[in-house]
């Protein structure tokens, strides 16, 4: 009955022993979608849309008075978005849009200040009392804690803007290019292996005015079902045809290739000019990981291109922090483009594009951001590089090396514990994105407020970054959250699975986090 | 058989009218009755409902396998050119202020857009210091997810006062401010009519939304009420598809690529005749035009409630990174969740919001800075009128301007000669670069920027600089 349950179980079925933690692994579980649950959330949706209409009817007639900015539109203009398009805004989104959007007043780092505010209206406006309330953080994107604002990251930062400024004012190819540019332009391709390597000013554009200058009409797209908007736009930008396959489906992605290469283009079956697999190397919603060795086999075997978008996996996954390549230990040069961003491990701002040497020449002269956009901040650029020096340093005892390896150590406790405790988890067993299922958005905003109030940040995400059924709640682990943190974080986390009961997964039965933590100390006795 | 069915008709009485017929039908025999109906069927299948076979191309695997392993794909990318410019930047050391240190040698700078010389001054880089003290470098998290920090807040709080709009929202990234603004409004089945000069952030953004596209001459009033007319004909043959779509104009305050302003007051009329909404892109305007550098609407005294969205960047006058909008809540409001640049992408890093503030304050203290601003323009470009054999373009108001030489003489070679001779005399000025896929590209000219802090003497030596350079390259 195990094997009815498990829905997707993906690749070989070998058991990693506890001990062989850098071992990469395939195993990957998706638990189904209890049938109760499933039913509740539909109930759900369809009750919030029921009650949607009746309130918009009232606002209608005016006997509900319509709050919000309302569009003081002169006469014979057409109103500037549908009312469908924010049906759902006005009447789910908003009733939960205290969740969102929480202004913070401190570092980012293992624990948050936010802002209090308080609502008067029913979340069509916030207002600001002047407290603040502490929290731990799992929210922000900080995976090895290097948001800092008194490490040794920041000393260097302060000293380089007396001496080089905030700004350049001037694109690249003109006055912009700093010897700063170049250094961290050096040091990034040392660190991931590659022939050379370029750097932008945000991660988000440079997937999107990137990859037209890679492909163009006439060529294929493979992309995957769950890749990020960035991806999705600079595909469509492109002009090239874009083809989905199931998200990490080896088997529908060689299908496809096949079908594309012997079919041609549509209509007069010319030959494609070339084929790009876009895939990620963490998925953010999931939490899962693309399955390198595989995509690079079948990449050599179609002679296709690989887009490797690292934007969460780069200094936070593999033994010395070098990514998903680094994970699965393939070679960097297997990959074509090497993509990823300075937004997550590195505390900074801004993404980045390496390969070879032409590859990087070629976006050097076509880019948007050679051209058109100022260079990066000398500060951030600083902070990167302060980051890669740390995570260069090849001695085990490393700030760099101590980071990764909390990382890892926190990941997997986090995650057996929250797995073992009977919440449902998906994702890749070593990625330090964890979300747990909560299904139906009333539940998203409640576990969302119950958590802070009792001192935790998270979020919860739901309908349309998610499927509709799948509301989940996701933690991102830091280097900076120490194991007495994770246990506060565990115990309370029960303590609200229970109040709103999300503890149903039927691989593991429910147990309470105290049971789990005398189970492991006796283990840890009779080792000894 | 026919024959025999004839030899039992009496031939006498041949059946010549309708009775007749029925009785040669009533004697004949059964199974010749079936016969002729199978055949009339028959021959009506052949003729009527006969489908021709289509020709299967139905593959063996074998096949498909050779064509997998014949299939070569092009190179992941072209070759490049190793003498291209973009290979072969000049790299600085030191902050690009009024003077720039190139390979050792200080010379005065008059190429990047650093109107309000914020670059390097000493206020911003302070409150820069204290904010990274407070807060560390990144914000670790998109705008939704604990990203949004109080700092934020201030600055959009801040940049919708000084407009004098009610809400602002700042982006992290000058580029893909107007980039991604631009989609979230116009969809698919809405019309933009939009300037052809218009600088490369403002056409992807258009390509971004698939609406169609109106392109009208440069600053051609005319030209756009002809398209104003023309979509007014087509929206009277169907209106109720006119009555869904949107129309949107799209204007820079002063364009990049010319240096001229907009003609805003009869857009503004217009919009109300032909019903349709303005976007400005106040990129190099905002901090530049204006008596108190508020842009292009304080120059042309228009209400900007009539406007229904500014944008900008932060990176020219302002001497930061990043960008952002202003307008009524409603039209903000929108953008907050839909506008792809913002809600998925990481927000701005709160030292470089502190120097937006920072510099703010110093725009709203010295408002004398933008009158000199104006009137350094205005001697500049007399100045450079006053020298003979360059073309000039740019409004004599504006702080940016193109030159250009004559005609056929004007060639980017020439022009990086001048460039080239410049930066031996201690100037620099720079060629304005394109990429190849504008929608008009603009012809090559070298783009000057008049940052406030010149002096009368360095323009003059300017001047000079540039008319021994014409000597030299002619």
């Amino acid at each position: 009955s195990n094997d009815k349950i498990k829905k997707r179980q993906n690749g070989y079925n070998y058991i990693q022993e506890k001990q062989k933690q850098h071992l990469p692994s395939y195993d990957e579980i998706y638990e189904e979608t209890p049938l109760t649950e499933a039913f509740w959330t539909y109930l759900n949706y369809v009750i919030l849309n029921l009650f949607g209409w009746f309130r918009d009817l009232l606002r209608k007639f005016r006997i509900e008075t319509r709050k919000g900015s309302a569009e003081d539109n002169p006469p014979g203009f057409v109103s500037l978005y549908q009312s469908y398009e924010s049906f759902y805004t006005r009447n789910v989104y908003g009733r939960i849009a205290d969740c969102f959007n929480r202004p913070i007043a401190s570092v980012p780092g293992g624990e948050v200040t936010l802002l209090d505010r308080v609502t008067d209206d029913y979340n069509w406006s916030f207002r600001y009392t002047k407290d603040t309330i502490r929290a731990i953080n799992l929210g922000s994107y900080n995976y090895l804690g290097f948001a800092d604002n008194n490490g040794k990251c920041s000393q260097n930062v302060l000293e380089i803007i007396p001496k080089l400024g905030v700004s350049t004012a001037s694109s690249t190819q003109e006055f912009g290019t700093l010897s700063l540019h170049r250094k961290l332009e050096s040091l990034l391709a040392r660190f991931l292996g590659t022939e050379e390597a370029i750097a932008f000013g945000m991660g988000f554009a440079t997937n999107a005015l990137n990859i037209p200058s890679i492909v163009g009409k006439g060529c294929l797209i493979l992309s995957d079902e769950l890749n990020h908007t960035s991806l999705v736009l600079g595909a469509r930008l492109s002009g090239a045809t874009i083809k989905i396959f199931k998200h990490n489906d080896m088997a529908s992605l060689e299908r496809k290739l096949r079908e594309s290469i012997v079919n041609g283009q549509p209509r007069h079956h010319r030959p494609w000019r070339k084929i790009l697999i876009i895939v990620e190397g963490v998925y953010s919603m999931e939490g899962s990981l693309c399955k390198l060795p595989d995509l690079i086999r079948l990449k050599k075997k179609y002679k296709a291109y690989l887009y490797l978008d690292e934007a969460h996996s780069i200094g936070a996954m593999g033994a010395r922090g070098r990514g998903v390549i680094d994970y699965w230990n393939c070679d960097p040069n297997d990959v074509d483009v090497l993509m990823g961003t300075f937004t997550k491990s590195f505390a900074a701002a801004g993404g980045y594009i390496a390969g070879k040497k032409e590859l990087v020449d070629h976006i050097r002269v076509t880019s948007h951001a050679a051209v058109y956009a100022t260079s990066m901040s000398p500060p951030v650029v600083e902070q990167i590089i302060s980051v890669l020096n740390f995570l260069l340093d090849e001695n085990e005892n490393s700030e760099g090396r101590k980071r990764i390896a909390q990382l890892a150590w926190n990941t997997r406790y986090f995650r057996e514990r929250l797995s073992k405790m009977g919440f449902i988890v998906y994702g890749h067993p070593h990625s330090p994105v964890v979300p747990a299922l909560l299904y139906s958005p009333s539940k998203i905003a409640a576990f969302n407020r119950e958590m802070l109030k009792r001192g935790v940040a998270v979020v919860t995400v739901g309908f349309p970054a998610t499927p509709l059924v799948l509301g989940r709640v996701r933690f991102c682990l830091s280097a900076a959250h120490t194991k007495e943190m994770l246990d506060k974080v565990l115990n309370i986390a029960e303590e609200v699975g229970d109040l709103l009961n999300m503890r149903l997964s039927k691989l593991n039965p429910k147990r309470s986090f105290q049971e789990i933590q005398n189970e492991d100390n006796d283990e840890l006795k009779s080792n000894i | 058989m026919l024959l025999s069915l004839i030899s039992t008709i009496d031939t006498e009485g041949l059946a010549t009218d309708f009775y007749g017929l029925l009785q040669s039908f009533y004697h004949a025999p059964m199974y010749h009755i079936v016969l002729e109906i199978l055949l009339f069927f028959s021959v009506m299948w052949l003729l009527f409902f006969r489908k021709p076979h289509p020709i299967e191309k139905k593959l063996t695997e074998k096949e498909k396998q050779e064509l997998i392993d014949e299939w070569q794909p092009e190179p992941l990318v072209p070759a490049v050119d190793p003498n291209h410019p973009a290979l072969n930047v000049r790299v600085l050391d030191g902050p690009v202020g009024k003077h720039i240190t190139i390979d050792n040698e200080e010379s005065l700078n008059f190429a990047t857009l650093n109107f309000l010389n914020f670059v390097g001054n000493e206020r911003i880089q302070n409150k820069s210091i204290q904010a990274v003290q407070k807060y560390g470098v990144g914000s670790c998290g998109p705008r939704g997810f604990y990203g949004t920090i109080d700092i934020h807040l201030e600055l959009e709080e801040r940049l919708a006062r000084f407009l004098g709009c009610e809400e602002g929202i700042i982006y992290s990234y000058g580029f893909s401010t107007i980039a991604s603004i631009i989609p979230a409004y116009s969809k698919r089945n809405d019309v933009i009519f939009v300037d052809e000069g218009v600088h490369y952030a403002i056409q992807k953004g258009i390509e971004a939304s698939r609406s169609h596209i109106k392109w009208f001459k440069h600053n051609d009033l005319n030209d756009l009420e002809r398209l104003l007319i023309e979509q007014e004909n087509l929206d009277k043959k169907n209106m109720k598809k006119a009555r869904a779509t949107r129309r949107f104009l799209i204007v820079e305050g002063l364009y990049m690529n010319y240096g001229d302003l907009c003609p805003l007051p009869r857009m503004v009329e217009l919009k109300y005749k032909y019903k349709y909404r303005i976007f400005i892109d106040e990129s190099v305007s905002f901090g530049t035009i204006g008596q108190t550098g508020r842009g292009i609407t304080e120059y042309y005294n228009i209400d900007r409630h009539q406007i229904d969205l500014i944008s900008s960047t932060l990176e020219y006058a302002v001497g930061s990174i990043g960008g952002f909008a202003v307008g009524s809540s409603f039209v903000i409001d929108h953008q907050r969740l839909s506008a792809q640049g913002y809600c998925f992408s990481a927000s701005l890093p709160p030292l470089l919001a502190a120097a937006a503030i920072e510099a703010l304050n110093i725009m709203e203290e010295n408002s004398d800075l933008f009158e000199t601003l104006m009137y350094k323009s205005k001697q500049l470009h007399n100045k450079l009128i006053a020298i003979k054999g360059y073309v000039i373009q740019g409004d004599y108001l504006s702080p940016l301007k193109h030159l250009r030489l004559p005609d056929e003489f004007n060639t980017i070679g020439r022009l990086e000669s001048i460039v080239h001779f410049a930066q031996t005399k201690h100037i620099t000025i720079t060629v304005a670069r394109y990429l190849q896929d504008e929608h008009v590209l603009p012809q090559p000219s070298v783009r000057l920027i008049l940052n406030v802090d010149m002096s009368e003497e360095e323009m003059d030596f300017l001047c000079a600089v540039l008319q021994e350079a014409l000597v030299v390259t002619m």
